[in-house]
């Protein structure tokens, strides 16, 4: 476990990322350790631990603070590297098995002459997918989150450390398959990208609003199996709008590659924005 | 389970605010959490215990507040209550709603010793 800041702690696991050595925390960029946070679990144990007399008195503290205010710091530095560094993060929330990482190994395959591209895959347990992402040339890099159902800031950032992603370069982020808490955990993306795929029931926008709330486009996969399914494509688009009336929206099928270009435009149009004030990485 | 995440988003917040106020325990916390934030207070109460466990807040109590879900109507230019987001305006119909309060989750205010 990393010492200084206590990561590592639960069953979270960072390929290349060995927590056994002393690392040294001053090339921790991302964030600062300076304060203690790790989990301390000495405090006032049992009934022998005396109180200093006087010490008992209750007192109330105004907090008013977010309660995942420290998630959002580290998110906030891992943007402010993204944006040093000329990055698009691109945040990808899905259900399980909606076709992220076979949207991402067509997408590098199509892009990798154009960009310098790295991914981070999440997952509860194997690294398989970053396998996959590999076998494309492509950096990956694998964080395995355990019991854990979500990426979150620190873990981003910590990865950053290891993969080290070029200036300009595109960085994909696949979440743990789950609609529910990566809405809330920002890693310090430019935008989220919620993908659904076309089996999945054209009324999850509505089941997970929080999500499709905080997407900027929703990519609708699978439409090859449209003639085989009752999905009702405007309905689907319909709901999404009712949570999010700025979501755009892409359908595409990353099998047989219709509409990919339509998300490549919108991945060209979405990086020359992250790429003012840099004008040396815009090609 | 999202809300034992959130429930450790408290306990760093608890352990860093402990060091800068100086204090030791934590007896109660209190939580704003708005009707469109998504967290399902029986699971938060269920979390807080197990993430509390022997740690500045072991056998804290947990208060939750709860803030209704609000927004601003386009259509008829008023504040509305929803209690989801995808809801249509409870006067009017419309989808047209800006959400301007109910997203919260807070940690308020604390008991320590
Ligand atoms: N027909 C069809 N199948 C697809 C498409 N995209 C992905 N699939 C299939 O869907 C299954 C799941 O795809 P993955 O890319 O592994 O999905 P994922 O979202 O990365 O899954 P997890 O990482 O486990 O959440 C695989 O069998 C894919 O071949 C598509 O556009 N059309
Ligand atoms: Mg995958
Ligand atoms: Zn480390
Ligand atoms: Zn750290
Ligand atoms: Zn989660
Ligand atoms: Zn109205």
């Amino acid at each position: 476990m990393c010492t200084v800041c206590g990561y590592g702690e639960g069953d979270t696991q960072i390929e290349g990322h060995d927590h056994q050595h002393d690392h040294d925390h001053s090339e921790h960029l991302h964030h600062d350790h300076g304060e203690q946070h790790g989990h301390t679990h000495d405090y006032g144990l049992g009934p022998a631990h005396a109180h200093a007399p006087g010490m008992t008195q209750s007192r109330m503290v105004q907090i008013e603070q977010d309660i995942l205010s420290k998630n959002n710091q580290y998110a906030a530095a891992n943007r402010r590297y993204f944006q040093e560094h000329g990055i698009l993060g691109l945040n990808l929330v899905s259900s399980p098995g909606s076709g992220k990482t076979t949207l991402l190994t067509r997408t590098i395959d199509d892009l990798q002459p154009d960009f310098a591209i790295a991914v981070i895959e999440g997952d509860q347990q194997t690294t398989n997918d970053a396998e996959r992402i590999r076998a494309t040339g492509v950096k990956a890099l694998q964080i395995n989150t355990g019991k854990g159902c979500h990426l979150d800031g620190h873990m981003v950032g910590h990865a950053l450390e290891t993969l080290k992603p070029e200036e300009g370069s595109l960085l994909f982020i696949e979440n743990v398959g789950n609609l529910v808490c990566p809405a809330a955990f920002d890693l310090g993306e430019a935008h989220k990208v919620a993908i659904l795929s076309v089996t999945e029931g054209e009324d999850k926008p509505l089941k997970y609003p929080d999500m499709f709330h905080a997407a900027d486009l929703m990519l609708l996969n699978k439409i090859d199996l449209l003639p085989y399914l009752s999905f009702d494509v405007e309905r689907c688009i319909a709901y999404a709008q009712q949570v999010n009336p700025r979501i755009k929206v892409i359908q595409l099928s990353a099998t047989t590659g219709e509409g990919m270009q339509a998300w490549y435009q919108w991945i060209a149009v979405t990086r020359q924005i992250v790429l003012v004030g840099h004008p040396a990485l815009a090609v | 389970m999202h809300e034992m995440s959130l429930c450790e988003g408290v306990l760093l917040a608890l352990e860093e605010n402990a060091i800068s106020q100086g204090y030791k325990r934590v007896k109660t916390v209190w939580l704003e959490i708005g009707a469109l934030s998504g967290v399902e207070p029986e699971a938060m109460y269920f979390g807080f215990d197990v993430v509390m466990n022997e740690t500045l807040a072991d056998g804290a109590r947990l208060e939750i507040i709860h803030l209704p879900g609000e927004a601003w109507c386009m259509q008829c230019s008023q504040s509305v209550q929803v209690s989801a987001r995808y809801e249509a305006c409870p006067e009017c119909g419309s989808y047209q709603l800006h959400v301007t309060g109910g997203e919260e989750m807070r940690i308020k205010e604390l008991e320590v010793d």
